[in-house]
C-alpha cells in the first residue's frame, strides 16, 4: 500500500474516533499482558493439573491420565500451549471447560445474568446511599462529620464476606426476613446487595464529601448563594455535580471492587454468578476458564476506562476543546 | 472613625450630591470576627450608598473590604460574627434576618459581581443557564428564560448574544465573561450592585470596557459599592471613597479630596504606591553594562550604545503553535536581552508572553527559531546537556505561593538551589541570599503559608538568586501583590539588575509597571511582536495603533499625569478620553461616550485575545 493510500482515510476520522481506537489497540496489549501472566502464573503454580481435571473422586490410573494428558495436549511444552491459547483467543473462542465440560462461553453466559443484575443493583445502592450520606452531612458541626466519617470508616474496614455473615445472620436466620440462599426474585437481591454496597458506599461517601467541601469553598458557590439560592439548591444545581466528576476516575476501581466482592457475595450467598464460577475454576485448577474469566474482567475494565475517558469532556465542558490529549 | 464617616455622609448627603434620602444600604458600626482571629476582620465600619451613587471600598488584602461587603447580603461566612449598630438594606432593618429574608435581599436587592468571572460562574454550565437561574430567582422570567436572558447580554454589551449564551464561561474571552457576570448579576433588577474587584483579572483595555459599562450602570441610576485595592479604578467610579486598613476606616470623603489630597498617611502611602507610568528614577552612579543601557533608553534603543554590552540572552524567528496547524502563540518573535538590562515584554492575556518566556527559559521547545545564550545554542540542546547551563537563566513566576512547596520551611525552598554544600554552610548562604531580598534570616523556618505575598515572592527571587544567574525571567512577578508590596519587588529586581548586572526579561500586561522597570520594551500581539523601542520612546511616541490603545487604556490617577509626556501619548488618540481621565469630578458623560464610541475596535482586540485565551492557556498550564 502506498504512504498516500495508508494516510488518505486517516485525515476523515474524526480525532475522538482515533483516539478511541488507540485506546483499545493498548487496551488489546494490556488483556494479553495479564493473558500472559495468569498463564504463566498458573502453569509455574505448584499442583498437578491432572488430578485437578481427573478430580478426586476417580482413581487416577496411569492411563486415564495419559489420556487426559494427551487429550488436552498438556504435555506439549509450555510456549506451545501458550501459543495454542492465544490463537484459540484470536478465533474468538474462549475455550473448553476441563471440569464442566462445556464450551466456556455456554458457562458464562449462563452465569453472567445474576452476577450483572448483583453488580448493578450494588452499584445504584452504593451511590445512592454514597451521595445522600455526603450530601446530608457536608458542612455540617464536627460531632455529625465525625459520626458520619465513623461510620464510613467502620464500612470501609468491613470485608464483605465478614458484613454478608452478619446480614445473613441477623435478617435470615434471626428475623427471617430475607432469603438466605439463592437468586429467585428481588428478595433474594436485598441482603447480597447490601454486603456489596456497603463497603463501596462508604469509600464514595467520603470522596463525594471531600469535593463537596471543597468545592463549596470555590467562587461559583458564592456567586450563586449571592443571587438568592439556598443551600439545597446550591447542591443540587451547582457543587453536586462537580462532585460527581471524580467518581468518573474511580470507575476502575468500583468495578474492581464490584467484581472481587462478587467473588465473595456469591459464594456466602450460595449465589450463581461469575464470582463463583471464578472461585470454583481457581480451586480445581480449571485452567481455561480461570483463563477467560481474567480475559473479559480485564477487557472490561480497559471498555470501562475508554468510555470514561470519553465521557468525561461530555461532562465537562472545559475538556472539550482539543480532545483528550 | 465611625464619627468620621459618619459626619463626612451627613456632609455629603446635606450637599445635596446624593439624591435620594433612603439609601439603598446604611450600615453603622458594622464589626465582623471570626473565631480564632486575634482581632475582627472589620471593625467599626460605616457607610451608605444611595441611588445613582458610586462608594469605593479601598485597601490591601486583607483590610476587610471583601467581608464588610459580603455581610452587606449576609455572606460574610458561617463562622462569621456580625454585629452592627445599623445594618439597613431598602430601608427594612436586618438585625433579625434569618436565611429566608436574606435570600429575598440577595440578587433582587443587592446583587454582587466577583473578581474573575471564570471561577465566578459555575464551570460547568453555560452562561446562559447562569444568567437565566438568577432571572428566575429574582422573579423577572418565567420558565422560558431565553428572551430575558438574551436582552440581558444585550444590555451589557455582549455581541450575538443568541451565540453566546450557550457558550461555557472558559470558552468566553475575558471581557466577555465579565459582561455575563454581570449581566447575571443584573438579572433581578437589583437596584445596588456591589463589584469585589469587578476588573482585577482582566486586561486594561477589557477593563476601561467594563468600567465603562459599570459607569453607565450608574449613571442609570444604579447604586454602586466598588470593592478595589486599585486606586486608578477606583478614581474612574467613585464619588465616595473609603480607606480600609486591619479592618477600619482610616479615612472617608469625596473621591477627588481623598484620592488628591489625602490626610491619612496610609492613604498616601497607596497613592505613592500606584505605578504611576512615570519612568523609573535613574541612579547617579550605574555600574558597567547598565550605564550603557541607561544612556540608550535615554536616546533610544537604537542608539550605538546600547550595542556595547554583549548579549546574554537572544531568540531569533521563534515560532511555536500548540496544536498542528492552529493559532501560533509565537510568530516569528525575535528578542535580544543585554546584561544589565531589562527587556519588558508587554501583552494582554494570549498575546504568546508567557510562552514566549517559557521558550527563553527553555522549557518548551520552538517549532522554528532558536535561543541563545551567551550567543550559544539553548533552545536546540537536549535537556540533558542544558541542564548544565540551566543556573543562568532563573525563572520568578507570578503566583510565589504555587510556585513553592507549601510544606517546605524557607531554608529548604532556598536551600533547594544550593546543593553540595554542608549544612552550616547552606543555612549561611541561605541567610546571606534573604538578607539581599531585604529579609530577616528569622524568616528561614517559617513556611509559605506564614509569609505575607511579598516576602514570599522575595523568597522566590533569592532562591532564583542562589543559583547566581544572569538572566532572571520575571512572568507578572509583580501581578499577585498589593500595590506597596509591588512597589518594594520593582525596586528590588531593579536593584539586582544595577548591581549585579542581571539581565531581567520583564513580563507583564502592566504598562505601568513596565514603564518604572524596563529599558526596552516588546509590545507582543496575538504572538507577534508588533512594536519594539526603548521604553520612553514607546511610551512618548507610540508607533503602532495597537500600542496606542493599550496606551490609551491605562488608568491613571488624577494629578499624575500633568507631566508632559504620559499627556502627550494621551492626546494622540483623543483629547476627550484624557481630560476625562485626568479630572477629579469622576467619569463624567463624555468619558462613557468615549469608550463606548471606540467599541468597534476594542471588541475586535477582546476577540483576538480570546481566541488565543482558548488555547494557550490550556495547554500551557
Amino acid at each position: 500500500m502506498s504512504d498516500r493510500a495508508r494516510l488518505a482515510p486517516r485525515r476523515h476520522v474524526p480525532p475522538w474516533a482515533r483516539f478511541v481506537a488507540r485506546r483499545l489497540a493498548a487496551g488489546l496489549v494490556v488483556v494479553w499482558g495479564t493473558l500472559t501472566v495468569t498463564f504463566f502464573a498458573l502453569h509455574l503454580a505448584p499442583g498437578d493439573i491432572v488430578d485437578g481435571l481427573i478430580g478426586p473422586g476417580a482413581a487416577a490410573t496411569p492411563a486415564l491420565r495419559g489420556q487426559v494428558i494427551a487429550e488436552n495436549g498438556l504435555d506439549d511444552p509450555l510456549l506451545l500451549q501458550y501459543g495454542r491459547q492465544l490463537a484459540q483467543l484470536a478465533s474468538g473462542g474462549l475455550g473448553w471447560s476441563y471440569q464442566l465440560n462445556e464450551p466456556i462461553e455456554r458457562l458464562l453466559g449462563s452465569q453472567l445474568g445474576p452476577t450483572v443484575e448483583l453488580a448493578v443493583s450494588a452499584l445504584v445502592t452504593a451511590l445512592v446511599l454514597a451521595v445522600l450520606a455526603a450530601a446530608l452531612t457536608v458542612g455540617r458541626g464536627r460531632t455529625v462529620r465525625g459520626a458520619a466519617g465513623l461510620a464510613e470508616l467502620l464500612m470501609v474496614s468491613m470485608p464483605s464476606f465478614w458484613l454478608g455473615i452478619i446480614l445473613l445472620t441477623v435478617f435470615s436466620y434471626r428475623l427471617h426476613a430475607l432469603p438466605s440462599i439463592g437468586a429467585d426474585g428481588p428478595a433474594a437481591l436485598v441482603l447480597p446487595t447490601l454486603a456489596l454496597a456497603l463497603p463501596l458506599a462508604g469509600v464514595l461517601a467520603q470522596v463525594i464529601r471531600q469535593e463537596l467541601e471543597t468545592t463549596d469553598g470555590r467562587p461559583f458557590v458564592l456567586t450563586a448563594r449571592s443571587r438568592g439560592l439556598g443551600a439545597t439548591a446550591v447542591l443540587l444545581r451547582h457543587t453536586l455535580r462537580h462532585a460527581l466528576l471524580p467518581l468518573t476516575t474511580l470507575s476502575g476501581f468500583v468495578l474492581g471492587s464490584l467484581f472481587g466482592g462478587a467473588v465473595l457475595v456469591e459464594n456466602i450467598f450460595t449465589r450463581p454468578g461469575l464470582g463463583r464460577v471464578l472461585a470454583n475454576a481457581v480451586g480445581s485448577r480449571d485452567l481455561p476458564v480461570v483463563s477467560a474469566l481474567v480475559v473479559i474482567s480485564s477487557a472490561a475494565f480497559v471498555v470501562i476506562n475508554t468510555l470514561v475517558d470519553v465521557l468525561h469532556p461530555l461532562i465537562d465542558p472545559r475538556l472539550r476543546e482539543g480532545g483528550p490529549a | 472613625m465611625t464619627t468620621t464617616t459618619t459626619e463626612a455622609t451627613a456632609a455629603k448627603a446635606a450637599a445635596g450630591h446624593t439624591g435620594p434620602s433612603v439609601p439603598l444600604v446604611r450600615v453603622e458600626g458594622l464589626r465582623v470576627s471570626f473565631p480564632g482571629a486575634p482581632r475582627p476582620a472589620v471593625d467599626g465600619v460605616s457607610l451608605a450608598v444611595g441611588a445613582g451613587e458610586c462608594v469605593a471600598l479601598v485597601g490591601e488584602s486583607g483590610s476587610g473590604k471583601s467581608v464588610t461587603a459580603r455581610s452587606l447580603i449576609g455572606l460574610a461566612g458561617a463562622r462569621a460574627r456580625v454585629s452592627a449598630r445599623t445594618l439597613e438594606v431598602a430601608g427594612a432593618d436586618t438585625a433579625g434576618f434569618g436565611e429566608r429574608q436574606w435570600r429575598a435581599v440577595r440578587g433582587r436587592r443587592v446583587a454582587m459581581v466577583f473578581q474573575d468571572a471564570l471561577t465566578a460562574l459555575d464551570p460547568l454550565r453555560t452562561v446562559g443557564a447562569e444568567i437565566a437561574e438568577a432571572a428566575r430567582l429574582g422573579g423577572t422570567a418565567g420558565p422560558d428564560s431565553e428572551a430575558r436572558v438574551v436582552e440581558l447580554l444585550t444590555a451589557v454589551g455582549v455581541p450575538e448574544p443568541e451565540a453566546r449564551r450557550t457558550q461555557y464561561p472558559h470558552q468566553l474571552s475575558g471581557g466577555l465573561r465579565q459582561r455575563a457576570l454581570i449581566a447575571s448579576a443584573l438579572a433581578a433588577d437589583a437596584p445596588l450592585l456591589i463589584a469585589d474587584e469587578p476588573t482585577t483579572a482582566l486586561d486594561a483595555i477589557v477593563q476601561a470596557q467594563i468600567l465603562a459599562l459599570l459607569g453607565r450602570l450608574k449613571d442609570e441610576g444604579r447604586g454602586l459599592l466598588l470593592v478595589s485595592h486599585d486606586l486608578a479604578v477606583v478614581a474612574q467610579l467613585a464619588d465616595r471613597v473609603l480607606v480600609l486598613r486591619r479592618g477600619e476606616v482610616v479615612e472617608s470623603g469625596p473621591a477627588g479630596r481623598v484620592l488628591s489630597a489625602p490626610e491619612h498617611p496610609y492613604t498616601r502611602m497607596l497613592l505613592d504606591a500606584v505605578p504611576s507610568g512615570r519612568p523609573r528614577a535613574r541612579p547617579a552612579q550605574a555600574p558597567p553594562g547598565a550605564a550603557e543601557a541607561a544612556d540608550a533608553e535615554a536616546a533610544d534603543a537604537g542608539a550605538p550604545d546600547a550595542e556595547e554590552a554583549a548579549p546574554v540572552l537572544t531568540g531569533r524567528g521563534l515560532v511555536k503553535s500548540f496544536a498542528p496547524g492552529g493559532p501560533r502563540a509565537l510568530d516569528e518573535v525575535g528578542f535580544t536581552l543585554r546584561a544589565g538590562e531589562a527587556l519588558g515584554v508587554v501583552g494582554e492575556s494570549g498575546s504568546g508572553k508567557t510562552t514566549l518566556a517559557r521558550v527563553a527559559m527553555g522549557l518548551s521547545r520552538p517549532d522554528a527559531g532558536e535561543v541563545l545564550l551567551h550567543g550559544r545554542p539553548w533552545s536546540a540542546l537536549p535537556e540533558r546537556r542544558r541542564r548544565a547551563g540551566r543556573s543562568a537563566i532563573q525563572f520568578v513566576q507570578q503566583d510565589p505561593y504555587a510556585s513553592a512547596d507549601p510544606r517546605f520551611t524557607v531554608a529548604r525552598i532556598i536551600g533547594e538551589a544550593l546543593p553540595g554544600l554542608r549544612r552550616a554552610e547552606r543555612a549561611r548562604r541561605c541567610a546571606e541570599l534573604l538578607d539581599q531580598v531585604g529579609l530577616p534570616a528569622e524568616l528561614l523556618s517559617r513556611r509559605p503559608h506564614q509569609l505575607s505575598g511579598g516576602q514570599r515572592q522575595r523568597v522566590a527571587i533569592a532562591r532564583a538568586l542562589a543559583c547566581g544567574p544572569q538572566v532572571l525571567v520575571c512572568d507578572e512577578p509583580v501581578s499577585a501583590l498589593d500595590v506597596s508590596v509591588q512597589a518594594q519587588v520593582l525596586q528590588l529586581l531593579d536593584r539586582l539588575r544595577r548591581e549585579r548586572g542581571i539581565a531581567l526579561l520583564f513580563i507583564t500586561h502592566d504598562l505601568a509597571v513596565v514603564r518604572q522597570v524596563a529599558d526596552r520594551v516588546l509590545i507582543m500581539r496575538g504572538g507577534s511582536v508588533v512594536e519594539e523601542g526603548g521604553t520612553e520612546r514607546i511610551f512618548e511616541a507610540p508607533a503602532h495603533p495597537y500600542t496606542r490603545a493599550l496606551l490609551d487604556a491605562v488608568l491613571r490617577l488624577p494629578g499624575t499625569e500633568g507631566a508632559g509626556s504620559t499627556e502627550g501619548a494621551g492626546s494622540t488618540e483623543g483629547a476627550g478620553s484624557t481630560a476625562s481621565t485626568g479630572s477629579t469630578e469622576g467619569p463624567g458623560g463624555a468619558h462613557v461616550a468615549d469608550v463606548t464610541g471606540r467599541d468597534a475596535p476594542e471588541q475586535d482586540t477582546e476577540h483576538a485575545a480570546g481566541q488565543d485565551g482558548e488555547h494557550v492557556p490550556k495547554w500551557e498550564t
